[in-house]
């Protein structure tokens, strides 16, 4: 047994151990700490599968963006999920649970062992096609060009998100900001984390989408860093979360869906197909998309992790 | 084995933990959780097939591991508005449960506590 396999299977036991923590922890929020490792040891198993735009993304969002937000909604929620009002699963029934989950997993893992070794693949097309998009990244050629239409949808699934999220505000803080006020005395760790950390996270946020093209990395990895840092200096309470109503918010939280479909609807026009891009200007416009599509996410997600507002708005 | 199949006995098993607490654990945020867990292990079984789709001088398909990019963020967007929605719960009810049959406290009921 080499030293990787040994490693595999110990990461492998790790992850299922602490993926059973976060199921059978008694408190919300040490389940939620450890959720935050487990996407962490996941993103690891990703990088061992050579997926290693995945493997950002679940570090990024999977396990980052998603931890923040169920970290903060565990501590809000502290001392608010009592138990004795909870009708438990009685022993047989969690048995029985227990014996179909198994079943299920079973039932998967038979899947699994039984697939064949070399499945069939779309990579022959991906790399055949790379040259017209002039990137050299076939993970963000399938996510820009081949498959764009998926991608523009799923930034419009985001904004219906933040929409929904911000629904749910009482009527009389419609519009106001989320999250707590500017602190007049920050914390100062988290005021010195926030500001040594927040310059150097933007940097490799843009670096990792800027690579994205032919290397490792994209949009939604670097806006995902991006929204980090922004939400750092707002844990920080060096700045505070904006009004929900203000334009700048709004008009980022679109820009990247509404250049997307416009882009798509040219390609309709000037270049013979809905999604097509003209031949040899395909990078160009790709990176157009791309840079508008991280700033929404960069917006995006900090506003979904803030929640709907909960300050009446100043006029 | 190889480490894809082993990365795809995880996943198998991660599917059947989680569904095991979505089923089993009664606060609505351990059931969050414990969704975003069976998630992510279909995403890595899926992230199996990419890795044994390898050609053309890939290591895994770029399509398969596209999707599973663009499913991460999306399932991180039904947390958001499941997450607003639990917490606005708890600020109407002042306790968030499923229970229907679970008495609820008026916000600023402190009188029958003691």
């Amino acid at each position: 047994m080499s030293v990787l396999q040994a490693l595999d299977i110990g990461l492998a036991f790790l992850i299922v151990a602490v993926a059973a923590w976060t199921i059978f922890a008694r408190g919300a929020f040490a389940a939620t700490v450890g959720y935050v490792v487990y996407g962490l040891l996941l993103s690891l198993v990703w990088i061992r599968l050579f997926a290693v735009d995945v493997a950002l993304t679940e570090a990024a969002i999977g396990s980052g963006v998603t931890g923040i937000l169920l970290i903060g909604a565990a501590a809000r929620l502290r001392g608010g999920e009592t138990a004795g009002d909870e009708k438990s699963l009685s022993g047989a029934a969690r048995l029985l649970t227990a014996g179909l989950c198994i079943l299920v997993a079973l039932a998967l893992a038979g899947v699994v062992l039984l697939l064949p070794d070399q499945g069939p693949s779309l990579a022959p097309q991906s790399m055949q096609n790379l040259a017209e998009t002039g990137l050299g990244n076939p993970v963000t050629a399938v996510l820009i060009a081949y498959r764009s239409f998926d991608t523009m949808l799923e930034k419009v699934v985001l904004v219906l998100a933040v929409v929904g999220v911000w629904s749910l505000a009482a009527d009389r803080y419609w519009g106001g900001a989320p999250g707590e006020a500017r602190a007049e005395r920050p914390e100062p760790t988290l005021a010195f984390l926030a500001q040594v950390l927040a310059p150097i996270g933007i940097l490799v946020g843009v670096h990792i989408f800027w690579v994205g093209a032919d290397e490792p990395g994209g949009a939604f990895q670097g806006g995902a860093i991006l929204a980090a840092m922004w939400m750092i200096v707002m844990m920080a309470r060096l700045t505070e979360a904006p009004q929900t109503n203000a334009f700048w918010l709004r008009l980022t939280l679109v820009a990247g869906p509404v250049v997307f479909l416009t882009a798509g609807v040219a390609g309709a026009i000037f270049a013979g197909g809905f999604f097509a891009y003209p031949p040899g200007f395909a990078k160009p416009i790709i990176l157009f998309i791309e840079t508008f599509m991280v700033l929404s996410i960069a917006v995006t997600l900090p506003m979904l992790v803030a929640g709907p507002p909960r300050r009446e708005p100043r006029q | 084995m190889t480490s894809a199949t082993l990365a795809g006995l995880v996943g198998a098993a991660l599917v059947g933990l989680g569904l095991y607490g979505l089923v089993a654990n009664p606060q609505p945020l351990r059931k969050i959780l414990a969704f975003n867990l069976m998630g992510s292990g279909v995403f890595l079984v899926f992230g199996i097939v990419a890795r044994k789709a390898a050609a053309a001088g890939l290591q895994a398909d770029p399509v398969p591991q596209a999707m599973v990019i663009t499913g991460i963020v999306v399932a991180f967007a039904a947390s958001a508005l499941a997450v607003a929605l639990v917490l606005r719960l708890f600020e109407d009810a002042g306790q968030v449960t499923l229970n229907p049959e679970a008495r609820t406290k008026l916000p600023d009921d402190g009188a029958d506590a003691g």
